[in-house]
């Protein structure tokens, strides 16, 4: 076995270890959050207004990042769409983790008929192809924001219920859980204060990985024209409405993918990344 | 005579998780003369294991050899290309690893797993190969050597699995063998057969060996060398009988006088606190279905009655899947007994934990064997101990933390730990920090399920001590749960041994030498004593191994 | 120790079945619950209500939802699909082409990546840490990151706009010659593989590398074998699980990858139907693609479990 390990540069702050990579991902993604918040302030045209004679026109000053099909200004279509895909992706990843880690625990601390029925039907629910379950759901209820963002909690709960439930069954075969128990515990205590804690690092990590999944799939749905309907448009519809540039590799094409790629990888180089406190025992 | 193995200030590093390299060997040199059996002893993290491996030029993934000689049989094992190193293993140095079970690939057959080495070195044709094989398995005293060859690892008890490591060793005709903590992880009936049958295979054979372990009566047994190792330096070395009669060092004098039979504490017969504080009538507690008569269908417990006086200790002995453990959490109402009464206190208890009252919880606490799952990883020793102290005594945060100071006190850590995770401290500290949280209820009985088996022998008595200690102070009174005899000896006013779910024999301390059930000999017989002659001295009637051995 | 074996196979294809019936159920829910009245949306405005109503009552609107999910699964028992709102077709007849078309594509792309995925997850595990198995790594890293429309408008750029190698579109009822065939299919194909084998390839390496770390391994080692033994003789045979689930799991990525392709390079097949179904609201069509999707991807996984359960040692 060869011992040479990966050894990425490390720096170390405060009792944490960082690894550069880590940083740069975290800046990006801390980026991307403050344009979502502030895309309405800092966009140089309105994302209605026609500013360009040209369709697809390339990038050049003033526009900085060309112009779209319609000769929109694709700089402020973007940072404008960032407001959407990262919105509707959070709003829903919070959901979606948030009950199935909640269920999660709940069901591996109680076990049961509750775990053994929650069980069944969340996997059922999972073996639906999540773009699949996506297509039906939209067809049925539409594809306003509210209903996209319970869509994609939905789509995305029974997998963070799953995963949550797998490390709370680890955690409660521990002996604390047992003296906890036997010390007359009650569920919340058990399930907030003795497993929580034990979890919540591979949770967060989840929390990423879903969040990343979910951005993926409203971007697919919203490429298909499924997702988010005009005028709004996020990266996805972006790309969508802006794919009759592909033939010329046109910005207005490249740059929204650039954007959505940008954010995941960022993820999940993050999440690869993540800093390390240093617990090293004086040996 | 010369040497087989010459090591000189061997150096190893090791690069932690968060980076960093520390040097857990520092400089150890050590001789194995031809054909003779060299022990390293030392504790946990001592760099025992790490030692041996590297006279296989082998370091574990995150670990480094970085300085000294390892000469084996001519060869320096650290200057060697890992190529020529694999030319080596398996012919020339052989490993047999602690765990057996898990060094066995479970996908493949047991001859095939043997034979491997044969087949990787080319030393012979696989039919010579496998009856090699079937006559190591004679001399190691497998049972049905002919067949066992072709059954699966799973289908294969431990004892047994161990010995079929030794026999993959030796197939290679290896010079030396390295020898891994073989029999920690056996039973003491079942570690009296493995060690017979490797001393035997070993002398026959005339082969060099290093036994790691941390158990000086078992290496009593079987080296010729002793070589004690701490903190990745070697502390002594000697033959076998000077350390064991004239050792000078004291951390080997320490792990020495953790043999010497310990001044017991007695209590005053008939004492006014004779009265019974828990008394247990034919419980029986098991797993699987339950019958038509209410009863499990695999008995763990079965029929078991016992009392516990209040200011007096109990010790419940047995080996493995005997049920004791199974007993304890059947009393603490972990797992609810079927049928049977638990009275404690005067009180009828429900058999479930859940339906019992807060204060009959709190008056029993139980502690459990392995302090790294009996602590929450994730909390600080504070909150550890102070959760019992707002549940059931609802004290506000100051008369919490003033008394979590008194119980680090009373367990003999220093206050400044109560601000570390479990992670940061020692084994021993664990332990305590795991019996101050039950001490924190203010408990009438604790039930003390194997809390030293985990533990170093010099750590687990001054965990005993502290345990007597404390009893005094506190009138306690435990139940004490273990496989090791000079422990419950130590410690219990009675001793009841258990087999297979039943209660065979319940004694005092004072009459352990001579126990009246067939088991009860069997296994204060085989416990092994420092006396080197003692292994081959020992006589057991066969009658008995075969009833009671069965692993 | 056979009969343990039958025992948990038999439990599979119970818990699949009752997966199967909960999935139907929710399908045919989710389609049921689609706005607006179907009656009056086939019949157009002009219908007068007794029309309507007439319709409601043939296509047994009227019944209880119970009812109806009861005699849509009896019509899928006979094989019929129903037929479609948008062109009063058959259903049947509409999937049927394109299903196969849709079946060739995934078989291609299941023949190329497997072979392929399992290859790149099993060298990178044996060299890890090396330069190789990095840029394995960033390389899948980088690919399940990015929307599948991602990977195939940076194939169309690549290999139609920049080297014109490739046709950006597909019209299967176009080929003439081989290589026309190759044209046809190269691009949708090289999508979907990048798509399903970076899934693959870092679920087998994980699988690899964890049984790597056994005792056992190390035991190997310790015998003297080397390194390719120690992976094909001792690593593999117990890692054979949890690829063989990988591979179920990655394939099952083909579902959402092949409606996007099938949409992005405008191939005939399924998904696509699927995905027009979707816009014109074709609830019988819907419910009859979502129905076959589904079934595919339980079998996948259903066989992966049963493969696993076979491959376990402890239980033969």
């Amino acid at each position: 076995m060869t011992m040479a390990r990966a050894t990425t540069s490390r720096r170390s702050f405060l009792g944490y270890s960082y690894s550069l990579v880590g940083v740069v991902a975290a800046l990006v993604i801390l980026a991307w959050m403050l344009v979502a918040i502030l895309a309405p302030y800092i966009i140089p045209h309105s994302i209605g207004d026609i500013v360009d004679d040209d369709y697809f026109g390339p990038m050049r000053q003033g526009l900085w990042l060309g112009s779209d099909y319609l000769g929109r200004d694709m700089l402020s279509r973007v940072l404008m769409g960032a407001r959407y895909t990262v919105g509707i992706s959070l709003a829903a990843v919070f959901i979606a983790c948030f009950s199935g880690v909640v269920l999660g625990m709940t069901a591996a601390v109680t076990g049961g008929w509750l775990d053994t029925c929650l069980s069944r039907f969340l996997d059922a629910m999972n073996s639906i192809p999540s773009k699949l379950f996506g297509l039906v759901v939209v067809a049925a209820v539409g594809s306003s924001i509210p209903a996209l963002i319970l869509t994609l909690a939905v789509i995305y709960t029974p997998g963070a219920y799953r995963f949550a439930r797998a490390l709370a069954v680890n955690i409660n075969t521990m002996d604390f859980m047992t003296v906890a128990r036997v010390r007359g515990e009650n569920t919340a205590y058990l399930i907030g204060s003795e497993i929580l804690p034990n979890i919540i690092r591979p949770v967060l990590a989840d929390f990423g990985l879903r969040f990343v999944f979910i951005v993926l799939l409203l971007s697919g749905l919203s490429f298909l024209g499924l997702g988010l309907q005009p005028p709004l448009a996020d990266w996805g519809a972006l790309v969508r409405e802006n794919i009759g540039g592909l033939p010329f590799a046109a910005p207005a094409v490249i740059i929204p993918s650039l954007a959505i790629a940008s954010l995941t990888i960022s993820v999940n180089l993050l999440i690869d990344n993540l800093p390390q406190k240093i617990r090293d025992r004086d040996a | 005579m010369t040497n087989l193995v010459e090591v000189r200030d061997l150096r190893i590093e090791a690069t932690t998780d968060a980076g960093r390299i520390v040097e857990i060997i520092k400089g150890v040199s050590l001789d194995i003369p031809d054909g003779e059996i060299v022990a390293l002893i030392g504790e946990s993290g001592s760099g025992k294991t790490t030692v041996a491996l590297s006279l296989m030029g082998y370091a574990r993934p995150g670990c480094r050899i970085t300085g000294g000689e390892i000469n084996v049989n001519g060869k320096n094992m650290a200057a060697l290309s890992e190529k020529q190193r694999a030319r080596l293993r398996g012919t020339d140095i052989a490993y047999v690893p602690q765990s057996a079970a898990a060094s066995f690939n479970p996908s493949s057959t047991i001859m095939e797993q043997v034979i491997e080495v044969t087949r990787i070195h080319n030393l012979m044709p696989p039919e010579r190969a496998r009856q090699r094989a079937v006559e190591l398995f004679k001399a190691l005293s497998l049972p049905d050597p002919e067949g066992i060859g072709a059954r699966y690892p799973h289908q294969v008890s431990g004892g047994q699995l161990q010995r079929l490591a030794a026999a993959m060793a030796l197939i290679g005709d290896p010079k030396l063998v390295i020898f891994d903590e073989p029999t920690t992880a056996l039973d003491v009936t079942t570690q009296i057969d493995v060690l017979k049958a490797f001393k035997s295979v070993m002398r026959a054979g005339g082969i060099a060996g290093i036994y790691v372990s941390h158990d000086l009566a078992v290496v009593a047994q079987i080296a010729d060398h002793i070589v004690v190792l701490k903190g990745g330096e070697v502390q002594e070395a000697g033959t076998t009988a000077r350390m064991l009669s004239a050792a000078q060092h004291p951390y080997t004098r320490e792990l020495l006088a953790a043999f010497e039979p310990k001044p017991r504490q007695t209590h005053a017969d008939g004492d006014a606190g004779a009265k019974p504080l828990l008394r247990i009538d034919n419980v029986t507690a098991g797993y699987g279905a339950v019958r038509e008569n209410g009863l499990p269908l695999i008995r763990a417990v079965d029929s078991v009655s016992l009392v516990v006086e209040t200011g007096r200790n109990l010790g419940i002995i047995g080996e493995s899947g005997c049920g004791k453990s199974t007993l304890a959490r059947v009393i603490a109402g972990i797992h609810p007994a079927a049928t049977g009464n638990i009275v404690f206190d005067g009180k009828q208890l429900e058999r479930a934990a859940g339906k019992r009252s807060q204060d009959q919880l709190r008056e029993m606490q139980i502690v459990f064997q392995y302090a790294d799952t009996a602590l929450n990883p994730a909390k600080p020793v504070e909150d550890i101990i102070s959760r019992p102290l707002a549940f059931y005594h609802q004290l506000d945060r100051q008369a919490r933390s003033k008394r979590v100071d008194e119980l680090l006190d009373m367990v003999r850590l220093p206050r400044t730990l109560r601000y570390r995770r479990p992670s940061e401290l020692s084994g021993g500290q664990k332990q305590r920090v795991n019996f101050a949280r039950a001490l924190a209820a203010g408990p009438k009985l604790i039930i003390c399920d194997e809390i030293t088996s985990a533990l170093d022998t010099v750590v687990a008595a001054a965990v005993i001590e502290l345990l007597k200690e404390l009893q005094r102070e506190l009138s306690l009174s435990y139940i004490f749960i273990s496989h090791d005899l000079s422990v419950v000896e130590a410690i219990c006013d009675e001793i009841m041994v258990m087999y297979n779910g039943e209660r065979v024999e319940q004694i005092t301390p004072d009459k352990l030498k001579a126990p009246t059930h067939p088991y009860s000999k069997l296994l204060f017989s085989s416990v092994p004593k420092l006396d080197p002659t003692w292994l081959d001295g020992l006589v057991r009637d066969p009658e008995l191994v075969s009833q009671y051995g069965h692993r | 120790m056979k009969s343990g074996v039958l025992n948990l196979v038999m439990k599979r294809l119970a818990v699949a079945v009752v997966t199967l019936l909960i999935v139907l159920f929710a399908v045919f829910f989710a389609t049921s619950m689609l706005p607006g009245d179907t009656a009056s949306i086939l019949l157009g405005q002009a219908a007068t209500p007794e029309a309507v109503a007439g319709l409601r009552e043939a296509m047994h609107l009227n019944d209880p939802a119970i009812l109806r999910f009861v005699l849509w699964l009896v019509g899928l028992l006979h094989g019929d699909l129903g037929t479609s709102y948008a062109n009063q077709m058959p259903v049947a007849a509409l999937i049927g082409g394109r299903l196969v078309n849709t079946m060739k594509l995934a078989a291609i792309t299941t023949l190329l990546s497997v072979p392929l995925a399992l290859t790149l997850g099993i060298t990178a595990a044996m060299l890890r840490g090396s330069v190789y198995d990095r840029t394995v790594t960033v390389f899948s890293i980088g690919v399940i990151s990015v929307p599948e429309f991602m990977v195939a408008t940076l194939a169309v750029l690549l290999f139609a706009v920049y080297l014109k190698w490739l046709p950006a579109l597909s019209s299967v009822n176009e080929a003439h010659s081989l290589t026309d065939l190759v044209r046809i299919y190269a691009m949708p194909v090289i999508t979907l593989t990048f798509v399903i084998s970076a899934q693959m390839i870092r679920m087998t390496r994980a699988a690899v590398i964890e049984t790597l770390s056994t005792p056992y391994v190390e035991m190997a080692l310790l015998k003297g074998a080397s390194r390719s033994r120690m992976v094909l003789r001792h690593a593999l045979p117990n890692a054979l699980g949890p690829i063989v689930n990988a591979v179920a799991l990655s394939l099952s990525y083909l579902v959402g990858g092949v409606i996007i392709v099938e949409t992005i390079f405008n191939y005939p097949g399924i998904a696509k139907l699927m995905v027009d179904a979707v816009a014109t609201r074709d609830l019988p069509l819907i419910q009859s693609c979502a129905m076959i999707f589904c079934l595919g991807y339980l079998f996948l996984i259903t066989a992966a479990d049963i493969v696993a359960i076979m491959s376990n040692p402890r239980l033969r």
